[in-house]
């Protein structure tokens, strides 16, 4: 993978992790097998973003859930600090689980209706530590009032909050133990542009004072540029670029990286790029294209792409890109 | 926060504070908003007052017969006695009477049937829409078993076998009624499962038996409030229809559908033997149906407004 620069604040490492879902296609039909993820290997580093970007249905919120340990992998290894998560000890799999947390995209779905934001922010604190009640209700109020709100507020249900107030009861929440790794699965994408800024500067001030790891899942280019150091692009369950954030948005070599790029509307005249289009629809992942899975969308097709996968890694280069083209120095 | 939403949330806390003096407070105004709530939760307090009082309340004892005043009319009627508010059965037994100490029946067979079928269907819902796979396979199938009984033949077969009284009905009502709780327990548990609070609450550690119960259970409560108070008419209903039958509650108990049974030979000659205990029963199943809808209003926090 690209050489950590300090191995020892790499706090999460994924190694080729995959997951397949298994269809059951009536009682005597064939199984057939989606494959969400596959072969996603990627280093978080303690204080840095990694964004993963890419159109629904590509992964990413699966890729969420595997890293999270909601969802077991099919295929690949996890390591947090430094120890694999293997789920063979239900203990290990705990306390590895505390110092992963995630937040997801939707802060009306994600909150307990029937729980006051104190029960909420306490519960991780009641199931995980021995804190008395008072100590527990001391640090919810620290944390209430870390991410903005008014500690007075505890004793109020979510549905009293509006959509930003919500987002930092979540975020507080997956905070409350002092995880290492925070998951955010398209945190912003359901509030709007003023709310979402304030949001984003929160998690770039939190992220500064605890040190914290962000996996941060959008498909909102802007909010990624804003906010990540590294980017991985992922098309159909697979990473199609990785790359630092500049190389990336300066300099973006997959030709459907290129297209996604071309997609986002600027602002300044001189800095637009020529809009890519790109032909049809995502395919079914249960069916997907041989070769490389974007070739019957690429503008830059040729021969060997409906025949053969290629690496993501370019050889004689440092470049994460999965392209035959980009290989032989076509493009 | 911009100032302006901090001045609103600040004006939005002084309300809160105001208006939050305590939990049953606010329960108790929400419930309060409906009136047919509060007219039911009226009438069924009253029941149970007179229920828990009823030798104090009730006039004569329940089984005292009075032998010159054999079906003697209410007292309002043309040659009654004013001592038989509502007048004596055709064994010179006051019904007034009977009917107070039969709310004592009425009220017992609902809670303890509305108690066990709740208890179980919860648990075995629970499970059944938790965990899925073969074990909900397993326990939903008994229960369609059960449900493709009509309730009541079903119910008069379990006190067939078990022996007709008072308690064996009540078990076979609170089974006839299980599945029902179980179906509803288990629909609502699927949908609440996947939510993302769920995942949140895994995430953060949470026992499956923590998921279960704190978790989801709080968020599924709603119809199953609504199906309690339901089902604890319907206790009262299928109680009074197997004393009806002769299976439940056996004379002289004064039983409300017992009494019903008693008599039906006098539906013509002598209409207020069978109209008291008739309306007895209608008003207490009204009362607790309003008492259910107004339960579901003001204990769903998604309807308030904040």
């Amino acid at each position: 993978m690209n050489a950590p620069v300090d191995p020892a604040t790499v706090v999460l490492a994924a190694d080729g992790l995959a997951r397949t879902y298994e269809l059951k296609r009536g009682l005597f039909g064939k199984p057939a097998y989606v494959r969400a993820l596959a072969e996603a290997s990627f280093d978080l580093k303690a204080g840095k973003t990694l964004a993963v970007v890419g159109e629904s249905g590509c992964g990413k919120s699966t890729l969420a859930r595997v890293v999270t340990m909601i969802e077991k992998p099919t295929a690949g290894s996890l390591t947090v600090d430094g120890r694999t998560v293997d789920g063979r000890s239900a203990a290990d799999a705990r306390l590895l689980r505390q110092s992963v947390q995630i937040v997801f995209q939707d802060p009306y779905g994600s909150l307990n209706p029937r729980q006051t934001v104190a029960a909420i922010l306490e519960e991780p604190l009641y199931v995980n530590t021995d804190d008395d009640a008072a100590t527990r209700r001391a640090k919810a109020q620290a944390m209430m009032r870390r991410v903005g709100l008014r500690p007075e507020h505890a004793e109020r249900y979510p549905h009293m909050f509006s959509g930003g107030q919500r987002q930092r009861i979540a975020i507080a929440r997956a905070l409350m133990l002092n995880p290492k790794i925070l998951v955010l699965d398209e945190p912003v994408s359901a509030l709007d542009v003023s709310i979402q800024a304030q949001v984003l500067n929160l998690l770039m001030d939190l992220q500064e004072e605890m040190g914290l790891a962000y996996l941060f899942i959008s498909h909102d280019l802007g909010v990624v540029r804003h906010i990540a150091d590294e980017v991985m692009v992922m098309y159909l369950g697979r990473p199609v670029e990785y790359g630092t954030r500049d190389e990336i948005f300066a300099d973006p070599k997959h030709p459907y990286t290129r297209a996604l790029l071309s997609a986002t509307p600027s602002t300044e005249a001189g800095g637009r790029r020529e809009r890519i289009r790109l032909k049809g629809e995502l395919p079914s992942p249960l069916n997907p294209p041989t070769g490389c899975a974007f070739h019957p969308r690429c503008p830059y097709m040729y021969e060997p792409c409906p025949k053969e996968r290629p690496e993501l890694a370019v050889p004689d280069s440092d470049l994460l890109v999965a392209c035959h083209a980009v290989r032989e120095g076509r493009i | 926060m911009t100032d302006v939403t901090r001045t609103d949330t600040v004006a939005a806390a002084k309300v809160q504070t105001d208006a939050r003096p305590g939990r049953l407070r606010e329960f108790w105004s929400y419930f309060s908003e409906n009136r047919g709530a509060v007219i039911g939760l009226v009438v069924f307090g009253l029941l149970v007052v007179v229920a828990v009082f009823a030798p104090l309340v009730a006039p004569f004892h329940p089984n005292e017969q009075f032998r010159d005043h054999l079906l003697s009319p209410p007292a309002w009627a043309e040659g009654a006695d004013t001592r038989f508010l509502l007048g004596t059965d055709a064994v010179g037994r006051d019904i007034l009477s009977r009917l107070i100490f039969g709310a004592r029946y009425s009220l017992f067979i609902g809670v303890v049937v509305v108690s066990i079928s709740l208890i179980g269907g919860i648990v075995l819902g629970l499970v059944a829409g938790f965990f899925r796979g073969w074990v909900d396979t397993a326990i939903m199938r008994v229960m369609d078993v059960l449900l493709a009984f009509p309730s009541l033949l079903l119910a008069l077969v379990l006190v067939a076998v078990l022996g007709p009284g008072l308690v064996n009905a009540m078990i076979a009502i609170a089974l006839v009624a299980q599945p029902h709780y179980v179906r509803l327990t288990r629909a609502a548990v699927m949908a609440e499962r996947n939510r993302d609070y769920v995942t949140s609450a895994r995430v953060a550690g949470a026992s499956r038996l923590r998921l279960m119960f704190v978790t989801i259970l709080p968020n599924c409560m709603a119809p199953l409030i609504v199906q309690a108070a339901l089902s604890f008419s319907n206790a009262i209903l299928d109680a009074a229809a197997l004393g009806f039958l002769g299976m439940g509650a056996q004379p002289p108990t004064p039983e409300w559908g017992t009494m019903l049974a008693e008599a039906r030979e006098f539906i013509l000659s002598a209409w207020w033997v069978v109209t008291f205990p008739g309306l007895a029963i209608l008003i207490t199943v009204l009362a607790i149906n309003l008492i259910g809808d107004g339960l579901r209003d003001a204990l769903d926090p998604k309807l308030r407004r904040s």
